[in-house]
């Protein structure tokens, strides 16, 4: 192929727009978040800290691999600032080259896991101002997410219903990892705001949690930690199946995100087979748990898992359907998948533009 | 019987028996012990403790062998007979290993649990392993204590009808940590092979969101538990050391592991500097090292789809053949499972096996 004939289909392939459903802007400074919250509150990080189920104070519980707790090496803006910290160089690095059409933000702090609920819905609320102001207001492909404190349910409501208005929220973000499986009832009133309001509820990976890593205890490293993030979304998956969240909201929708999906042919399998075994324990799941997953949720794909056999992901891409997949890039961390290079095999054009666009402006009404 | 002769007494649609394949079966449960069952094993010390503190027969809350789940219709597992009535017999087994999946893996108290294991493997040969040749066993040993799971190991290291040491596939810590590495080195020198079966000792909640309401759910968040200990043996450096230690997952559910091991493997080449010992792709190792029991197998009902689920794992090696009696997935134990395919059956039934139990001997 010559440098012309390259540059032609370079240029055609990037007439087809990408939705990027995981990106994760980031502060520029350690208290820029601080100054949207009120005095109290402001105050109250600085005297007493922000205090979560983590065992440190102010670092990752599993240093990251990569400086800036695991950043691609290559995000850092020129301005000095952290990845993602600067609209910008976020704007020349992925969202034109990529052609990102829209891209979904979902900001990764602290507030769902605080010890200290009333603090952690300050630190919410702040956050989605902050979306606002530095992010929405100032691209129009930018959407935020909601961020609510689930184990307050009061609040994360209040917090639902002041922020629907704003048409550029597509999206309530909730962290799986709760004190509680995710399906039990103390939670029905946020899936019932969301399901009310037409807004999907995102789970997104979550490395803050009060309860140990896995049904063993803490794992020593970073790559368990890493393998186990899917972890919570299977669990979150399964205990809003089994509790019957999908029966009682019926227009609920559940995205999951940052957990890759190669895990959940298997686990389709493993509920469906279970629940024919023991249906009896549970007459409120009125459907096969799959049929659930096929109706009401969707899937981001990075991490992207790359079989060893590169056709092997047609096999799982099969299992799932196509219609469940939302591309995105996790960027700026350091295991970022390409929109054009993540998937190893071809894909059909009309699943690749499901996958890559389609699929997320229907389900969020781009 | 030879290929020809099965496939003459076969009529068409009908599935594959057992019986004729020569089939070892790796796990097969026998009624758990209760307190009369240990007190010939005790010295008078322990048996009174026993009556004196009420310790009687110890069932996991997280595997409850009393629930309907776990009891086929009209099994019997209450003595060696009869085992060989409704397994043994109809299934012509060639061996059978029994996991004795019990409270004793729960218990807190170190020298308890040490008692427990101790008297529960003495019955176990005593009751079942001197009644019938074909009868072999997971030796259980005290996790909660790994000096005395040593000595534990070393008493047995003579009797070859214990073939491997059993751990739950959710217990005090993820079984890569050091701690554990005595329990290792003397099952590997011994040539033990380590079954990490279903279960959870509740030290913590079985999921990263707590208890589940469901038994339903506990049964899915299992395979996580299987994972997650994966990830630690290899993670770990496990294998490193202890080059000849196989592990084998008993009632796993299998098809969770090829994702796993494009998982592992992918974020092993970002952060590899974090686990320098591990210097080989993750998916190699875990091909090395794992063996898995076929049911319950979580697949497709098409055997077609499963054999591509199987296909995923790049080894066909790994699997070994069980009925999990006399818990109920339904279906004719004596029949290959409809949901595999015939081709894997007898290299799955005994080959396999063989090549992954050291110890494991056939009566002639």
């Amino acid at each position: 192929m010559n440098e012309i004939s390259r540059d032609i289909e370079q240029r055609q392939e990037s007439r087809v727009g990408v939705v990027d459903c995981d990106i994760h802007p980031a502060f520029s400074t350690p208290d820029e978040l601080l100054r949207y919250l009120p005095a109290r509150w402001r105050e109250h990080a600085r005297d007493f800290a922000i205090r979560t189920g983590a065992p440190f104070l102010g670092s990752m519980p599993y240093p990251r691999i990569t400086p800036g707790n695991g950043m691609r090496r290559d995000a850092w803006p020129p301005n000095g600032g952290p990845p993602a910290s600067d609209l910008a160089f976020m704007q020349e690095q992925l969202l034109d080259p990529l052609n990102i059409e829209f891209g979904l933000l979902q900001p990764l702090g602290s507030g769902s896991s605080t010890h200290n609920q009333d603090l952690g819905a300050a630190l919410a609320t702040a956050l989605n101002d902050w979306q606002v102001d530095k992010w929405l207001d100032r691209d129009k492909r930018l959407r935020g997410a909601i961020c609510v404190t689930q184990e307050d349910t009061a609040t994360a409501v209040a917090e639902i219903e002041a922020r629907v208005s704003d048409k550029r929220f597509v999206q309530i973000g909730v962290p799986p990892r709760a004190l509680e499986p995710a399906g039990r009832k103390r939670y029905w009133p946020i899936y019932e705001a969301a399901a009310h309001h037409g807004l999907p509820v995102s789970m997104h990976s979550w490395a803050f949690g009060s309860r140990a890593n896995t049904g063993s205890g803490w794992t020593s490293f970073y790559i368990e930690e890493h393998v186990a993030f899917s972890n919570a979304l299977q669990t979150a998956l399964t205990s809003m199946i089994f509790e019957g969240v999908f029966e009682r909201f019926p227009d609920f929708r559940l995205v999951l995100v940052e957990g890759g999906f190669a895990w959940l042919p298997p686990l389709m399998w493993r509920m469906d087979r279970e629940w024919e075994r023991m249906r009896g324990e549970v007459p409120h799941v009125k459907r096969k748990p799959s049929d659930y997953v096929r109706s009401n949720v969707w899937l981001t794909t990075q991490p992207i898992e790359e079989p060893e056999t590169n056709r092997h992901l047609y096999d799982v891409l099969g299992w799932i359907g196509h219609d469940r997949l939302m591309f995105s890039t996790d960027y700026p961390h350091w295991d970022f998948d390409h929109p054009e290079f993540a998937f190893k095999v071809p894909l059909e054009p009309a699943v690749k533009e499901a996958i890559l666009r389609g699929n997320a402006t229907s389900l969020y009404r781009l | 019987m030879n290929d020809t002769a099965r496939a003459v007494g076969r009529s068409e649609g009908r599935a594959l028996p057992i019986v004729g394949l020569g089939a070892i079966d790796c796990d097969v449960h026998p009624r758990s012990p209760r307190r009369d069952d240990l007190l010939p094993y005790l010295d008078a010390y322990w048996r009174d403790i026993f009556m004196s503190r009420d310790i009687d027969h110890l069932e996991l809350m997280s595997y409850p062998e009393r629930t309907r789940p776990y009891r086929r219709p009209g099994a019997d597992t209450s003595s060696h007979e009869a085992l060989q009535r409704n397994l043994l017999d109809p299934l012509g087994l060639e061996a059978a290993i029994l996991n004795v999946v019990s409270g004793i893996h729960g218990v807190y108290d170190p020298y308890l649990a040490a008692v427990l294991c101790e008297a529960t493997n003495r019955w176990l040969a005593a009751e079942w392993l001197d009644k019938d040749p074909r009868l072999c066993a997971s030796l259980l040993v005290p996790f909660q204590h790994p000096e005395a799971a040593v000595k534990e190991i070393e008493r047995n290291a003579g009797d070859r009808r214990f073939v491997q040491i059993l751990a739950v596939a959710m217990g005090e810590a993820p079984l890569g940590r050091r701690a554990w590495w005595p329990i290792y080195e003397a099952a590997e020198r011994h040539g033990f092979a380590l079954a990490v079966h279903a279960g959870s000792s509740y030290r913590h909640a079985p999921t990263q969101s707590g208890f589940p309401s469901y038994l339903v759910e506990e049964h899915v968040a299992q395979a996580q538990g299987f994972a997650n200990q994966v990830v630690s043996l290899v993670a770990e450096g496990v294998f490193v050391k202890f080059p000849s230690l196989k592990v084998v997952l008993v009632e796993s559910g299998v098809t969770w592991l090829p994702g796993l091991m494009w998982r592992m493997s992918k974020d092993w080449r970002g952060a590899r500097i974090e686990i320098p010992w591990v210097k080989e792709m993750p998916a190699e190792i875990i091909r090395r090292y794992f063996r898995m029991t076929i049911r319950p197998f979580d697949g497709p009902s098409d055997s077609a789809e499963a054999d591509k689920a199987i296909a995923h794992l790049g080894a066909e090696d790994m699997l070994l053949f069980s009925s999990d009696y006399p818990h109920d997935h339904g279906g004719d134990i004596a029949a290959w499972p409809a949901s595999l395919p015939e081709r894997l059956a007898s290299a799955v039934a005994s080959d396999n096996v063989l090549a992954t139990y050291q110890r494991l001997e056939l009566d002639a």
